[in-house]
């Protein structure tokens, strides 16, 4: 045996990228943003991140090990959906709703499509859209950041009037000090996250140029101006969905053409939903929305093949 | 045309592994005691042994003849006698082998003189001399090169190219063939242009070969009609249609080949043994190949005789280190492993390559997780992630309607696959049973 020679078929050498390290890359995008949440959320946040990641990797690691599969939680794939749905709740949210949320988003829209690769919709959104339907007031009481948490308003939700209260500033919405989920306040440090996924050749900027462009155009034009865009691009969860939940691999095209639609079609709703709609967020609904028509999306985006001849009807 | 360096869409970036062998200068093998001369080498009909065991032989004489018109008559790389005639195993599967004990004395056959002046030869006699000479393409594909000149007559070529990219990770044969002897380079570039009567001819080389780029130029600077075209590093630039497209901007439809778009791709190589043949009237009987991979203990360049078995030329390169993990003949990326080290050198041993047991091992695939990257760096705009699926489940006409005959089997798909999943490994079998499907119904 010791003399056997390998026999396959080319390529013989591969590259070193592997499903952990795009998942580790992910994370250590996703840090800024974590480590502000604790800052502004201080130990509630500690706690809803680590019961939901905890949650996550043992819900993945239990059913597969109950399915006699080969356990993958090495892959971090679960650690992100974790972290990703703890960041779509808010601050003040009981310990019991990140326990549920990230059950359902790795058993019921990860494990039972057939694993990773296989969700048709992003696990972390779905499982929020399922919190956000049961749990309506739990999930929507948003509190200020800091050691006295005081209930206040997202600034979404005063610029559409449904909520009293004064907008904050343009700085703080920025930087994070703000009322919303738990990682979706602090725009610029979703923002170098995402960068920092586009230099590494995680992601490519078709979904989040594409998304945000269009959600600015829109609330530009339909919903009074500059500064109200403003508010729409930076708040509200707008770069976490663009840059880590509408970018998900196996719930969005992969053909080039596909992911700027997917992206367009997501700033659309999104608008649409904010604007014209009952909520005064939209990016979940959207994400998930377009993800189902993913499959179709692809469908009728087939690139043309180098050379091919334009067939004479 | 600008300074930049031409490129196409798609393709990757693999690491070069040229390093160990780039500044080794080409050496002569030694010759060996025994050759092995098989009669395919080359695409097309396989020749038949003209030789009889017993007889004598010469450097330069041919031993096989080439009946059909895709097919290339082959020569004997070594002066004595033929010992045996029979079928053997060669780098690309079983053909019938002429097996000559060299006698040492490397006397050249007299059918080797100089063929004159390619400016004193008409077109039908250049490309007659390339084909008495059994040149085939040395880039690794070995297509017979005269069929290659002699298109016809409603295709209209107008542009010749010199592939000098050599794309594969760690081979260096051309780019050293390049560096030391461009004359003979262009030479054959000219009698090329001459057999297909164009006036416009580029060399294509990759620009992470900066000295044979330097050297090319210098080389045809008195040749208006002759550019040396930097081409980006990133494979497959070496393959024809991609070159092409980098340097003319034109795209060989789909399915067809480069004279529908006026154009004739040779390797430089390719051009080396065509000036060879003019000059010194040898035919094809040796070629430059580069001897290297982590398993191996002296990497080289070496002038190798068609024929010397590659157990010859692995102990004159120090031989193996520890155990082999896999032999390869041709690069990394579209080479072809081997199963043992008794097969002998061809026409189109562009290199051997030996990988170490931890290089050599095979992933274990992961899921898919349609990270798109397969689709982002098909150089053939291909969805490998769908096809490669559906090959998989064995749908192969499902797989069809995705283009799966378009794969170029580059490997670019499975060399970036994160989840390290057999994408080419399983279009290849979806392509041979959509042809085989195709073939009985």
């Amino acid at each position: 045996m010791e003399n056997m020679l390998y026999g396959s078929s080319s390529p013989h050498i591969r590259s070193k990228e592997t499903i952990s390290k795009i998942m580790i890359d992910v994370l250590i995008a996703l840090l800024p943003a974590t480590l502000a949440s604790i800052y502004y959320f201080r130990f509630n946040a500690i706690k809803l991140i680590g019961i939901s990641i905890l949650t996550a990797v043992l819900t993945e690691w239990a059913l597969q090990k109950f399915m006699n599969k080969p356990i993958t939680i090495n892959d971090f794939s679960a650690v992100v959906t974790g972290l990703l749905l703890a960041f779509n709740i808010p601050a003040s949210a009981p310990w019991w709703i990140p326990v549920i949320g990230s059950a359902f988003a790795i058993a019921i829209v990860k494990q039972a499509f057939g694993g990773l690769g296989n969700n048709f919709i992003n696990p972390a959104l779905a499982a929020r859209a399922m919190l956000l339907a049961s749990w309506p007031v739990l999930m929507t009481n948003w509190v200020t950041p800091g050691a006295d948490a005081v209930s206040t308003a997202t600034p979404l939700a005063i610029l559409k009037g449904e909520a009293e209260g004064t907008l904050p500033s343009i700085t703080n919405v920025l930087m994070g000090n703000i009322g919303g989920s738990l990682g979706e306040t602090s725009a610029l440090l979703l923002i170098i996250g995402g960068l920092y996924l586009l230099y590494r050749g995680v992601i490519t900027w078709k979904i989040p140029v594409s998304y945000i462009g269009t959600v600015m155009i829109m609330t530009l034009l339909l919903d009074g101006g500059f500064t109200n865009m403003t508010y729409h691009t930076l708040s509200g969860g707008l770069m976490l969905g663009a840059f880590y939940m509408a970018t998900d691999y196996s719930s969005s095209p992969v053909t080039s053409k596909g992911q700027i639609i997917f992206g367009v079609g997501c700033g659309i709703l999104t608008a649409i939903i904010r604007i014209y709609g009952g909520y005064p967020e939209g990016v979940s609904y959207s994400i998930l929305l377009m993800n189902v028509a993913s499959p179709l999306i692809d469908k009728y985006t087939s690139p043309k093949v180098f050379g091919e001849v334009k067939k004479v009807a | 045309m600008n300074l930049q360096s031409q490129t196409f869409k798609g393709g990757i970036h693999p690491p070069h592994f040229k390093k160990s062998t780039e500044n080794l200068t080409i050496e002569r093998a030694k010759t060996p005691d025994m050759v092995y001369i098989p009669m395919q080498q080359h695409i097309g009909a396989p020749c038949e042994a003209i030789v009889k065991v017993g007889d004598s032989v010469k450097i330069g004489q041919k031993v096989g003849e080439a009946k059909a018109f895709v097919s290339a008559p082959i020569h004997s790389s070594v002066s004595g006698k033929v010992k045996k005639i029979q079928k053997l195993d060669t780098p690309t599967g079983n053909a019938t082998t002429i097996i000559i004990e060299s006698d040492g004395k490397n006397e050249i056959h007299e059918s080797v003189v100089s063929k004159g002046k390619i400016d004193d030869l008409t077109k039908e006699e250049i490309v007659e001399v390339i084909k008495e000479a059994g040149i085939t393409g040395l880039g690794g594909a070995g297509f017979p090169t005269h069929v290659k000149l002699s298109p016809p007559p409603e295709k209209k070529v107008d542009t010749v190219i010199l592939n000098g990219a050599e794309c594969e990770p760690y081979l260096t044969a051309d780019h050293r063939l390049m560096v030391e002897q461009p004359e003979m380079i262009i030479k054959g570039l000219k009698a090329i242009m001459k057999a297909v009567e164009v006036t416009k001819g580029f060399i294509g080389i990759e620009d992470n070969k900066p000295d044979a780029i330097k050297v090319m130029m210098e080389a045809s600077k008195n040749e208006k009609n002759i550019q040396v075209v930097p081409v980006k590093t990133k494979y497959p630039q070496g393959d024809e249609k991609r070159l092409i497209n980098s340097i003319t901007k034109r795209e060989v439809p789909n399915g067809g080949l480069p004279m529908d778009v006026g154009v004739v791709v040779n390797n430089v190589g390719t051009a080396h043994a065509i000036g060879n043949a003019f000059e010194t009237g040898m035919p094809l009987v040796e070629r430059v190949a580069t001897i290297t991979g982590s398993g191996i203990n002296n990497p080289r360049n070496l002038i190798i005789k068609i024929g010397t078995p590659f157990k010859d030329i692995i102990d004159e390169c120090g031989g193996f280190k520890d155990n082999p993990g896999k032999i390869i003949m041709g690069g990394p990326m579209m080479g072809i492993a081997q199963h043992s080290i008794e097969v002998p050198t061809i026409k189109g041993t562009s290199g051997i390559l030996v990988l170490d047991k931890e290089e050599a091992k095979i992933p274990d695939p992961d899921p898919c997780i349609r990270c798109a990257k397969c689709v982002d760096i098909c150089p053939v705009n291909l969805q490998p992630l769908f096809i490669s699926k559906l090959s998989l489940k064995r749908m192969y006409e499902e797989a069809g309607s995705y283009n799966a005959l378009s794969c170029i089997e580059c490997g670019s798909c499975s060399f970036v696959c994160p989840s390290k999943r057999p994408l080419l490994q399983s279009i290849r079998v979806a392509k041979r049973e959509i042809l085989s499907n195709r073939k009985k119904s």
